[in-house]
């Protein structure tokens, strides 16, 4: 790889990439093996001959699946350019070619050629029925596919493109195949779905019939009937914006504007929505106050009133979404209240203004991107929340659970829940697009080299009294909340029989000793492993992509980098059940065809969780200075050798960030994950929401009690890990060498 | 980099193990019956014959939308449980494979009947009559009569009181509409829904939900299966089971297996098993009340007695086809639910 200046011999990663196009087309299985590459049955099986499990060169040479045959062409083809110095003009043309080509063809036979013979009507007409069919694309060609698209990045770079780096120019190659394929592909597919009429045709009129549905437009809420999802959807989430941005403030000031003692207790509820269970809250919820909950029983005890069902609809969903996602507002809030510098306060108290207007004129107003990005936050993981609608629902209706319900319900109505998904991304897209509107071009920098004094003002007392008593009665009411997660997790029946035991502990996770070793026998298991084993294989790989894509982003220049930037975030403004609707339906059928496994899922948390992982680089790339960079590159080495020894090492927090984040989100998620789950492969979320439509309350709060205790600890275990691990360049050699 | 080495590890460890131990025969099991029932059944299938079973647990509802879009590329084996429309509904979109099983001699008629109906692509295993529970506690507590027909329902004191699940998500709705339309006729029936509609406080989604909801005290009257109100009331909660007077339809909780199965054998072994008198006593030990499908199978004694309650002539055929199905759907969404409440 330390070629880029040597220009005799052929480039290591060229042999590599040819070579390993050759072991795809020869040698490993073309289409996808029943039961995974890994078990190797498939080598004892009738391999190397046997249809399901040839390579694609025995497979043409049994005049089977011969459109694979011109795969040859640009395979032969890229042996030319071994042995051709860089600098030969010939060198680049020949790579270029035969990456457009093979990838070229490589897609369009996958598309073209489907389960049914040809998969558009052209084709047969143009040459007929085609009387053969393929399944979905294994790891051959998989593998081919990587080495002609590497390849092509590599002529890409000896043309020149960024400085002829082949390190940078192949990931930025990689970085858009896989976001374009598992991003961008299956939301195309989707949008295509709202179209499609019962008869399989495309027609407009059905989009309109489905879009204008009175269902989900309706006003009737305004003349005393039932309004339309959209509005629900809508008017719920700005209304969980605006609170949780409050209070997150409240939290935010409490901490820095006051005399508080315990803000280290404080910061650590930051950590509560990411370990908690999407519908736990609501669970809680009814148990307090439900019909027969625990509050309204004492209240209606005491005062004589009748117990009603107040909180099954807008207000219990409210409720829920505000408690959950309250310390997300507070996390944004944090830094930036924090990051206000004293300064510019200071220099207005100089000016003669009192704490009130101070306050209002100065801190507030230097809070707005704080403040929008909260409400941002907020209103998406409103709109895309699913447990607590489910929960908590009633007959308030909300984007999110009509999709589901669009696609399990009877009707089975994929266009419909299409046309929901459109709409729900539409809004999110919106709020993403008027954040950044009115934060508009204007300069909220405070923190400059210059001195301060440090130290915030306090807040002025008109505002502390309410603060604090807002902030004490909302951490109060977190608490009990929490607390009552627990102790329903170990009373017998709820309401009927209160009891305390550890029986839904012991249906969930009881162990039997036989002689043939340990018998997972408890009901969870399964359902358990499953999720332990997705979100570690998820974890890792999110953090690698996440941090190669900041790398890219922070350190190097490129046209189109805006547009790079744009389409590696989307996938945080997609709602889970929009990814899951639109995997399903892209990923069911050939050419990728990876719906019912493991690696479906593990996809999906990737591209679900990468934006967290891209920020976290950014951030901390960005706080480490370029002359690391330029340094490790005048010395010789090349910007893969860079990125690996001098920046990574570096970035070890922000890896272990990534890490601990995508490792919980996909131990959590559930919108996505409903979808998307399947006999084998069962998450425990979904084995958890399945548990509380049967109203088996007490295994499903026992079962997300475990939940939160074991994200507890790792979370818990990396923090101890981050804390421990310093990257300044002064530490003694002994500890840098962890 | 040693802090990465030793995450991903273990990681890829779990991947290599996990895939290679799946090597023996295995089955894909659909469920839809209650989760500790699907378990019990996947479990003993397992004990039975050796064969490892992949369970998921889905309503019918859910099932029958996931065959049908997987259809091209069949996943699933079998199909266990649920009530029989769906399972007729497969039959007729031709997603499920004939087959005739050496155990019919053993079985009730209704389970071979609801089999010939739909060309052998199914077979009845239990069978359930629809009628409601209520919470006894939170009717007392608000001074409610003690409801006996379906026409007690539409009375108002019972406004906010009534539960049933929503007919688009739910079997066990669905087959209440039709028993309705079957019952009164349709123009009545659909009255009947509509008087019902204005005592309605929640549409749910499961369709055993709301007699669950009643046992905790959340709702007053759930409309649904007995077997499912018995269940409730033998857990302990305080739940009278109501046989309508005017009479009541009924389900055929039933079995298909799935076309192109890719096991198909363990397919049709499972099915054979699951017939048998060892399979259905299974029941019991789950608090499963309906009545089995195999003559010679136990029946619990605190299961509704199915001879004792007024049974309509339930058209399977017609009511379980997917055109009169989308049709009264459809009228039900347009004219009931839109209705203020």
């Amino acid at each position: 790889m330390r070629n880029t200046t040597n220009t005799k011999t052929t480039h290591p990663a060229l042999i590599f990439w040819i070579v390993a196009g050759w072991v795809g087309f020869l040698l490993l299985p073309w289409y996808g093996v029943e039961d995974g590459i890994l078990s190797f049955e498939w080598l004892i099986d009738g391999y190397p001959f046997d249809e399901d499990y040839a390579p694609a060169a025995f497979l043409i040479a049994q005049g089977e699946k011969l459109w694979l045959a011109p795969l040859l062409i640009p395979l032969v083809m890229s042996l030319a350019a071994l042995g051709r110095p860089k600098s030969d003009p010939l060198y680049a043309k020949i790579l270029l070619l035969t990456g457009a080509l093979g990838f070229g063809w490589l897609t369009a036979q996958g598309f073209g050629i489907g389960i049914r013979g040809f998969n558009f009507e052209w084709l047969k007409a143009l040459f007929g029925e085609l009387g053969d069919r393929q399944f979905g694309m294994g790891f051959g060609a998989m593998v081919l596919a990587s080495a002609f698209l590497f390849i092509f990045t590599q002529g890409v770079a000896a043309r020149g493109a960024i400085n002829g780096d082949v390190f940078v120019v192949s990931a930025i190659g990689g970085v858009i195949v896989i976001v374009t394929t598992f991003v961008f592909f299956p939301i195309a597919k989707m949008l295509l779905a709202a179209f499609v009429t019962e008869e399989g045709s495309y027609s407009v009129g059905v989009f309109a019939a489905k879009f204008f549905d009175d269902r989900l437009w309706g006003l009737g809420c305004l003349s005393g009937g039932r309004c339309g999802v959209a509005w629900n959807s809508l008017f719920l989430a700005v209304l969980v914006g605006l609170l949780t941005t409050v209070l997150g403030l409240v939290f935010a000031l409490v901490v820095t504007r006051s005399g508080f003692r315990y803000k280290r207790a404080l910061r650590a509820l930051t950590v509560l929505p990411i370990i908690t269970p999407p519908f736990v809250i609501g669970l809680a919820l009814i148990l307090l106050f439900g019909l027969s909950g625990a509050v309204t029983q004492f209240i209606s005890d005491l005062f004589g009133v009748q117990p009603t069902r107040w909180l099954y609809g807008l207000p219990g969903i409210l409720i829920a979404q505000v408690l959950a996602f309250t310390p997300i507002a507070f996390l944004v809030l944090i830094g930036v209240v924090e990051g206000v510098s004293p300064s510019m306060e200071e220099a207005a108290q100089t000016l003669r203004a009192n704490k009130w207007q101070t306050f209002c004129t100065v801190s507030l107003p230097l809070m707005r991107p704080g403040l929008a990005n909260a409400f941002l936050l907020g209103f998406i993981e409103s709109m895309a929340d699913f447990g607590n609608p489910l929960v908590l629902g009633g007959n308030f209706d909300v984007l999110s659970t009509e999709i589901f319900f669009a696609i399990v319900g009877a009707q089975y109505d994929q266009g419909r829940a299409a046309v929901l998904a459109m709409v729900l991304l539409f809004f999110t897209l919106s709020a993403f697009y008027a954040q950044r509107a009115w934060l508009g071009k204007k300069s909220y920098t405070t923190v400059s080299g210059k001195g301060d004094a440090g130290v915030h003002p306090m807040m002025p007392n008109g505002l502390a009294v309410p603060v604090f008593v807002i902030a004490g009665a909302w951490g109060l009411f977190t608490i009990v909340i929490y607390g009552m997660i627990l102790y329903g997790s170990m009373v017998e029946l709820w309401g009927v029989n209160n009891t305390l035991t550890f029986k839904h502990y012991v249906t969930a996770f009881s162990v039997r000793i036989e002689d043939s070793g340990i018998r997972w026998t408890g009901a969870a298991w399964d359902s358990f492993w499953t999720t332990i084993y997705i979100a570690a294989a998820a974890a890792p790989l999110t953090a690698v992509v996440g941090l190669i894509t900041a790398y890219l982003l922070t350190r190097q220049t490129f046209a189109g980098k805006n547009a790079f930037e744009f389409g590696t975030m989307l996938s945080f403004a997609i709602p889970g059940t929009v990814i899951g609707v639109s995997y399903i339906l892209a990923f069911n059928v050939p050419p990728i065809e990876i719906t019912g496994t493991g690696l479906i899922l593990i996809i999906s948390f990737i591209f679900r969780n990468m934006p967290v992982g891209v920020r976290a680089g950014i951030a901390s790339m960005s706080q480490l200075d370029k002359s690391l960079d330029e340094s490790s590159l005048t010395l010789g080495a090349n910007s893969w050798q860079t990125f690996r020894k001098v920046i990574l090492p570096l970035l070890r927090p922000a890896i272990l960030a990534a890490l601990v984040y995508s490792f919980v989100r996909a131990m959590t998620a559930i919108s996505a994950v409903i979808f998307l789950v399947s006999a084998e492969y069962d998450m425990a979320t979904s084995y958890i929401i399945g548990r509380v439509e049967n109203n088996d309350y007490g295994l499903a709060i026992a079962y997300s009690t475990t939940l939160i205790f074991v994200m507890l600890s790792v979370v818990g275990v990396m923090q101890l890990i981050v804390g421990r691990t310093e990257i300044g360049r002064r530490m003694s050699q002994s500890r840098t060498n962890v | 980099m040693n802090k990465i080495k030793r995450l991903l590890i273990p990681s890829l460890v779990a991947m290599v193990a996990s895939v290679t131990a799946a090597q023996a025969e295995k089955l894909t099991l659909y469920c839809s019956a209650q989760e500790d029932w699907c378990q019990l059944m996947a479990r003993s299938f397992e004990d039975a014959t050796g064969i490892d079973v992949n369970m998921t647990r889905k309503s019918s509802g859910e099932t029958f939308a996931q065959i049908k879009a997987e259809s091209s590329n069949p996943k699933g084996d079998v199909w266990w449980g649920g009530t029989g429309d769906p399972h007729l509904q497969a039959a007729e979109e031709d997603l499920t494979e004939p087959y005739v099983t050496p155990m019919r001699g053993e079985l009730h008629d209704w389970a071979i009947s609801q089999a010939t109906s739909a060309g052998d692509k199914t077979i009845g295993i239990y069978s359930g009559a629809l009628g409601y529970g209520y919470n006894t506690d939170l009717l007392a507590a608000n001074n409610l009569p003690e409801p006996a027909c379906w026409k007690d329902l539409l009375k108002p004191e019972y406004k906010g009181h009534v539960q049933m699940a929503n007919p688009n998500s739910s079997g066990t709705a669905y087959t209440t509409l039709a028993t309705m339309v079957q019952l009164f006729g349709e123009d009545e029936g659909f009255d009947f829904m509509k008087g019902l509609h204005s005592n309605i406080n929640q549409y749910t989604k499961s369709g055993s939900a709301p007699i669950k909801a009643a046992g905790r005290g959340e709702n007053t009257i759930g409309i649904v299966f007995m077997h499912d109100a018995v269940k409730q009331a033998v857990s302990g909660f305080p739940v009278k089971v109501v046989a309508p007077c005017e009479g009541t339809g009924y389900e055929i909780g039933s079995m298909s297996i799935i076309k192109g199965a890719r096991n198909m054998d363990e397919a049709k072994k499972f099915y054979d098993w699951a017939l048998s008198t060892d399979a259905q006593n299974l029941a019991l030990e789950v608090n499963a009340f309906q009545v089995p499908s195999n003559k010679g199978a136990d029946t619990s004694p605190s299961a509704p007695d199915m001879s004792s309650i007024k049974l309509i002539d339930y058209d399977f055929k017609t009511y379980g086809s997917s055109a009169e199905r989308k049709r009264l759907l459809q009228k039900w969404d347009e004219d009931v639910s839109t209705l203020p409440q």
